[in-house]
């Protein structure tokens, strides 16, 4: 098992900077997901963690061991594609056993430990087939087994559950979750799910363009956003998002006064749609859409400062498209941020307006 | 009413009849006429001249089998002819035509593409190049006088004392290598696009897994190009067999019949000896010859595997 140590990382291709300036710390042991849309370095991190890109600059050190010059083959690493990059002329039992092959590890313990990460990973039955013959899911678990076989101290996953079904995606997200519980590698997840981030890592690396915009706790990254962009990346249905200016204890939203405090300036209000609720006081609109979401309906209410997103417990909808009805939701509840910096400002609340 | 709806069936039925034998003309039958022009009636024909006696004349007299008595009896360059034959095909393709392409298909997509894409182009060039031109360079390379480059290279480089005569001295390893600087470049192209299809998370997994850049040739490059090898080798098996423009022109078969492969002693016995029939009995056995390579090859690297479909992933 290893610590990982970002230290001044940047990384060019041409004269394309992906990678600005990275400094990151990751403990042994510990489960991190780089969250982020396609193209914000994070698959980058991940190839320059496996020792297949070098940084352009910085160190990048393993137990405090600066790693730059140890190539690919030596750096003891497992790591599961998107593709799941199987090996697809040998059978299973010879793609997991692959990487033993380069340990010189003896025949006998090789075949052992093949067996035992194939069980692990409950494709002990599958070992004298070819990857072609195999669905996804299995794929995955093969992947997931070539990766561990070498006992790595550091496991990395690429989107490893992108090319699954949604049920399937659900029972792999729990078993990759114990897996790590239970073998206590340092992995590292790259995802742009962000229920898969959050489900599954300790912590969350939010990253935008090569920065790290925020890193933190799932509940950090849900709860005090540090910007505009991880609020609006993280939670499902997205955040409700308007901009207004604050004077005088007031944000003036297309001529609607929100109390506010601790606000000044253009700012842009956050409001998550499973905080609000349909009340009898607060902003005043209709009911546009109803979408039935199961356990939960969506409200989208049509008012004077957009569209709402509301999301309300509950498996029928209590009301009808075209009611009016009011927005209401708790101060406590409610994120405010400077619409130029796009950062949060801390301690500022905004109330729903007075009737 | 019934008999108004069988009418109605049955003059749809026709049409769709007429509609099959249209498509089918139209579809496959340019092919057919060329395949039959070109490929079956000549075959007839030899097989028909060879059971002649048309001579420079091109007259025929009658009917006879002696051409093939001549072949089973009486020639007794055949022998000799063959064995270079077989040196000559199997020299070129295990040398040049496939291990040499597999190297060049390696060593231009190691390197960046621009460079890879330029030494392709140039080993691509006596391909584009006529074959006259090309093997006009070959006879000034090799001129045994101190001024062909070789020799000027031998004698100024490496300090030779006396020019040597490669036409001459090692005929054979000539035409393998003219040959092969140009047949190595099929293979090249097409290992090259199976390389370039390889998907790069393989090689990026291969070597997370540990292995070093010999291995990852091993167990990722080469398993990949499996089929196209198999297939280059089939094609250019044909393809040497039955070729002799490059030897004519450059050795015209000899010294003697030092390097008078198969096709081209054909081509010496009927066109320059006017003896049609006799040659269109040896080409007989060039056709058989390559059918039977052709199925050889067919089994031995279970090609029918490859036009198998794909098993559809079943979840």
């Amino acid at each position: 098992m290893a610590s990982i140590e970002f230290r001044k990382i940047t990384k060019r291709f041409g004269d394309v900077e992906v990678i600005p300036d990275m400094d990151l710390d990751i403990a042994d042991g510990e489960f991190v997901a780089l969250l982020g849309p396609s193209g914000c370095g994070k698959s980058t991190s991940l190839l320059l963690l496996a020792g297949i890109y070098l940084p352009s600059t910085g160190d990048l050190l393993f137990d405090g061991h600066v790693v730059n010059d140890v190539e690919a083959k030596d750096r003891n690493v497992g790591i599961v594609f998107q593709s799941y990059a199987l090996y697809p002329h040998m059978t299973v039992r010879d793609n997991i056993m692959f990487p033993l092959r380069f340990k010189k590890t003896p025949r006998e313990e090789a075949i052992r430990r093949v067996n035992e990460a194939a069980a692990l990973v409950q494709v002990g039955d599958l070992l004298d087939r070819r990857p072609g013959q195999l669905s996804g899911g299995q794929q995955q678990r093969v992947a997931l087994a070539r990766a561990l076989v070498k006992q790595p101290q550091l496991l990395l996953l690429d989107e490893p559950l992108s090319n699954l079904d949604a049920t399937l995606r659900l029972s792999m997200r729990t078993e990759i979750k114990s897996l790590q519980d239970e073998l206590g590698v340092t992995t590292i997840l790259v995802t742009h799910d962000q229920i898969e981030a959050t489900t599954m890592a300790d912590r969350i690396i939010c990253m935008r363009a090569g920065r790290i915009e925020q890193a933190g706790t799932p509940d950090d990254l849900y709860a005090r956003p540090s910007s505009l962009f991880v609020a609006s990346f993280i939670g499902s249905p997205p955040i409700n998002l308007v901009e207004g200016k604050a004077v005088n204890g007031t944000v003036d939203v297309s001529g609607i006064g929100f109390p506010a405090t601790g606000a000044t300036g253009a700012v842009t209000i956050g409001l998550r749609p499973e905080h609000l609720v349909v009340a009898d006081t607060g902003l005043p609109g209709r009911i546009a859409q109803i979408e039935p979401m199961g356990r939960e309906v969506l409200y989208v209410v049509s008012t004077d400062i957009g569209h709402i997103r509301i999301l309300e417990q509950g498996s029928t909808a209590g009301r009808g498209a075209g009611e009016a009805v009011h927005v209401g939701f708790d101060e406590a509840h409610s994120l405010v941020f400077d619409t130029t910096t796009e950062r949060l400002i801390p301690d500022s609340h905004v109330k729903p307006p007075a009737p | 009413m019934t008999a108004i709806t069988e009418d109605l069936q049955l003059e749809r039925g026709g049409r769709q009849r007429r509609r099959q034998v249209v498509n089918f003309a139209i579809f496959l039958g340019p092919a057919i006429v060329l395949t039959v022009l070109f490929f079956i009636i000549p075959v007839i024909i030899d097989v028909a001249v060879s059971f002649t006696d048309m001579g420079r004349s091109l007259q025929v007299t009658g009917f006879t089998t002696e051409q093939y008595e001549k072949i089973f009896a009486g020639d007794r360059r055949l022998v000799e002819v063959i064995g270079l034959t077989l040196i000559y095909v199997f020299a070129t393709l295990a040398i040049f035509n496939v291990t040499f392409a597999v190297i060049l298909a390696l060593v231009t997509t190691a390197t960046n593409r621009l460079t890879g894409n330029f030494f392709r182009g140039v080993w691509l060039l006596p391909r584009m190049s006529p074959s006259v031109l090309y093997i006009l360079l070959w006879i000034w390379v090799i001129n045994p006088s101190e001024f062909g480059l070789l020799n000027q290279v031998l004698m100024t480089v490496l300090g030779l004392e006396t020019p040597i005569d490669p036409l001459n001295d090692m005929p054979v390893l000539l035409i393998v290598i003219a040959n092969g600087f140009i047949g190595a470049s099929m293979g090249m192209i097409i290992f090259t696009s199976a390389i370039r299809a390889i998907p790069e998370h393989l090689f990026h997994a291969a070597r997370v897994d540990g292995a070093g850049g010999f291995a990852v040739v091993r167990h990722i490059t080469l398993p990949a190009l499996r089929w196209p090898i198999s297939f280059v080798t089939i094609y250019q098996t044909l393809s040497l067999l039955v070729s002799f423009e490059y030897i004519l022109l450059l050795t015209k078969g000899g010294p003697f019949y030092d390097t008078t492969v198969y096709a081209l002693y054909i081509y010496r016995r009927a066109f320059q000896s006017g003896q049609y029939a006799y040659g269109a009995a040896l080409a007989v056995f060039i056709i058989a010859l390559g059918v039977i390579f052709a199925l050889l090859g067919w089994r031995l690297f279970d090609m029918q595997k490859l036009l198998q479909r794909p098993r559809i992933e079943v979840q």
